[in-house]
């Protein structure tokens, strides 16, 4: 059961800032998409082997050899603000 | 006051030396320009997939090996979600279940006993950015740099009793860890971290105390001090019918205190889920035993060695051990010239030191193997008196030049001639008559006196062994030649 307070918890945890009406409309929203993810459990996997992955891949490395980076114009190209070559982001108190 | 005990458990972070990050081929360089060694995958940008660097995972089982771990047959990544700027995606990539190591445990020499420490795993993961706080500009500025270089996490049981056991633990590991190649383990640079858990409990009683997490610890001597302090804080907050509360609390090394840390109290809820983009490893019996046979002699296999083969003592191979560059001198140096414990009393009594002195590893001097061991041998002979000796492999520390060159350029060489020792002599008996008639009615250590004053006047250049004979051939009327 999804409750009003679960979803402000979560909204926390993600830096999203809800209104009232939205921390009611996602309440009801997330009930719905978990009842519907509860389905699942009525199936029987007891012959499904688990899994992490949906590839039936594994052991897929690459060498330890350097590439070129990006340059760090290139890199702060998209950050909504810099500084000498730093993204800048709000201050952050520890 | 009631009887309480200690518990610590620790976690240590280690950055491994590959040349490029975890999940990219950025290099791992310390120290560049903020934000030159970044791209779309340590970004984190949109549409940008990781890889696993394969040597990540070899260093991975060379550590969970070392520490006598059961190496994970299946290896997956986890994701591991909170929001702070250091972290570009908003998750790293750790492990969760399916760790590479687990079940281990590290013996420790500590109160002078063995304390086998539990293990409980280790697990690969990226490291975070870099955060500087920017006062003037009233922002935080990030450098992603750091951002997916590797890390291997040590997360041991909490086995630990007392700080100065937390302190061994840490210094037998870290020498472990050196001897691997892994990781150059500098405290300094941030290549090994250590987060301490410390709690207390009464005397007696089975269950745990509420934990706090000790973090902000720079020096294995601030690992002690903070859990020193931590644990008479926790007593303190008992003993006043308060209670613990589970909590991270920050090192300050300046007021020598642990501060809380509120801003981060609900990021403990990481919902960790299986990393989609990465795939599975499955790591086969025999890979396992492959990297178990590469494993390097470890310390505690190389001090029992040098005490069978060498001969050495106990006290001589510890201090040699202690120190793998030092070790690995030693041991070239033997292969040069088959004296193990002349070399040993060089490298121990004197070379360490002048290391010491320099605050330098014997990697970052210009010192030669055969230079060392030629000037060994030339005051073994000799040619040179220890205190030149010392003096010449001084000049060798810093200029990497040979003795022979040395003895040259800073005219050092001996004064070893007899006619040139006797006129010394000469001089020394004639000003000092009195002691020479107390030595011919048997003050015979009285000569110690007279052989100082000649080496006075040769400026210590000559062989006092030789000095002391000489005068006791011509006090005595006995041939000299
Ligand atoms: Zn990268």
């Amino acid at each position: 059961m999804i409750t009003k307070k679960d979803v402000q918890y979560i909204a926390h945890l993600s830096r999203i800032h809800l209104t009232d009406e939205e921390t009611e409309k996602l309440t009801t929203t997330l009930e719905d998409i978990l009842g519907y993810i509860e389905k699942l459990n009525t199936l029987d996997v007891s012959t499904v082997k688990p899994t992490s992955h949906v590839l039936p891949l594994q052991n897929v490395f690459r060498r330890d050899l350097p590439r070129p980076s990006l340059s760090q114009a290139d890199a702060i190209k998209s950050a909504p603000e810099s500084h000498k070559g730093s993204f800048k982001v709000p201050q952050v108190i520890e | 006051m009631k009887n309480y005990e200690t518990v610590i458990g620790l976690e240590v972070h280690l950055q491994l030396n590959t040349q490029t990050k975890i999940f990219c081929g950025c290099s791992t360089q310390f120290g560049r320009e903020p934000n030159s060694q970044t791209c779309p995958v340590c970004l984190g940008l949109p549409g940008s997939l990781p890889v696993l660097n394969e040597q990540v995972l070899l260093s991975g089982m060379t550590i969970g090996l070392a520490l006598n771990c059961t190496i994970n047959s299946l290896v997956k990544f986890d994701r591991k979600n909170y929001y702070y700027p250091d972290l570009p995606k908003a998750y790293q990539i750790s492990q969760y279940d399916f760790p590479i190591a687990k079940e281990g445990f590290l013996k420790v020499e500590t109160g002078g006993q063995v304390k086998k420490m539990g293990i409980i795993r280790a697990h690969m993961e990226e490291d975070a950015g870099k955060l500087i706080h920017s006062p003037e500009t009233k922002s935080s500025l990030v450098d992603y740099n750091r951002t997916g270089v590797p890390l291997v996490e040590i997360v041991s049981a909490p086995d630990m009793r007392s700080a100065q056991e937390a302190y061994d633990y840490l210094t037998t590991l870290k020498l472990l860890l050196s001897y691997l190649d892994v990781s150059d383990c500098d405290m300094e640079k941030g290549s090994l971290r250590c987060d301490a858990n410390v709690s207390i409990r009464e005397q007696g009683v089975q269950v745990l105390g509420t934990k706090t997490e000790l973090k902000n610890l720079n020096s294995f001597r601030a690992v002690k001090n903070a859990i020193d302090f931590e644990v008479q804080r926790q007593i303190q907050t008992l003993e006043a019918g308060e209670r613990i509360i589970q909590e991270t609390r920050l090192w300050n090394e300046e007021k020598q205190i642990t501060v809380s840390m509120r801003s981060k109290e609900e990021a403990h809820d990481y919902r960790y889920f299986p990393e989609p983009d990465l795939v599975p490893f499955m790591i086969e019996t025999s890979m396992a035993e492959k990297a178990r046979q590469a494993l390097p002699e470890l310390p505690t296999e190389k001090l029992t060695r040098f005490i069978n083969d060498y001969k050495l003592s106990l006290y001589d191979a510890g201090v040699l051990v202690q120190d793998k560059n030092l070790a690995f001198f030693f041991e070239a140096c033997v292969k040069a010239w088959n004296n193990p414990k002349k070399i040993t009393n060089w490298i121990i009594s004197i070379l360490k030191q002048e290391l010491n002195a320099r605050r330098l590893t014997i990697a970052q001097t210009k010192l030669s193997i055969t230079h060392f061991t030629e000037l060994i041998q030339k005051v073994e002979n000799g040619t040179l008196n220890n205190l030149t000796g010392k003096e010449v492999l001084t000049h060798m520390l810093d200029t990497g030049k040979d003795s022979a060159t040395l003895i040259q350029e800073k005219g050092l060489t001996q004064v070893s001639d007899d006619a040139s020792l006797n006129t010394i002599i000469d001089q020394v008996l004639a000003e000092n008559a009195d002691i020479v008639h107390a030595i011919k009615s048997g003050k015979e250590n009285a000569i110690g006196f007279l052989v100082g004053q000649c080496m006075k006047k040769t400026q210590g250049k000559a062989n006092p062994k030789k000095i002391g004979e000489l005068i006791k051939g011509r006090i005595h009327n006995v041939s000299s030649s």
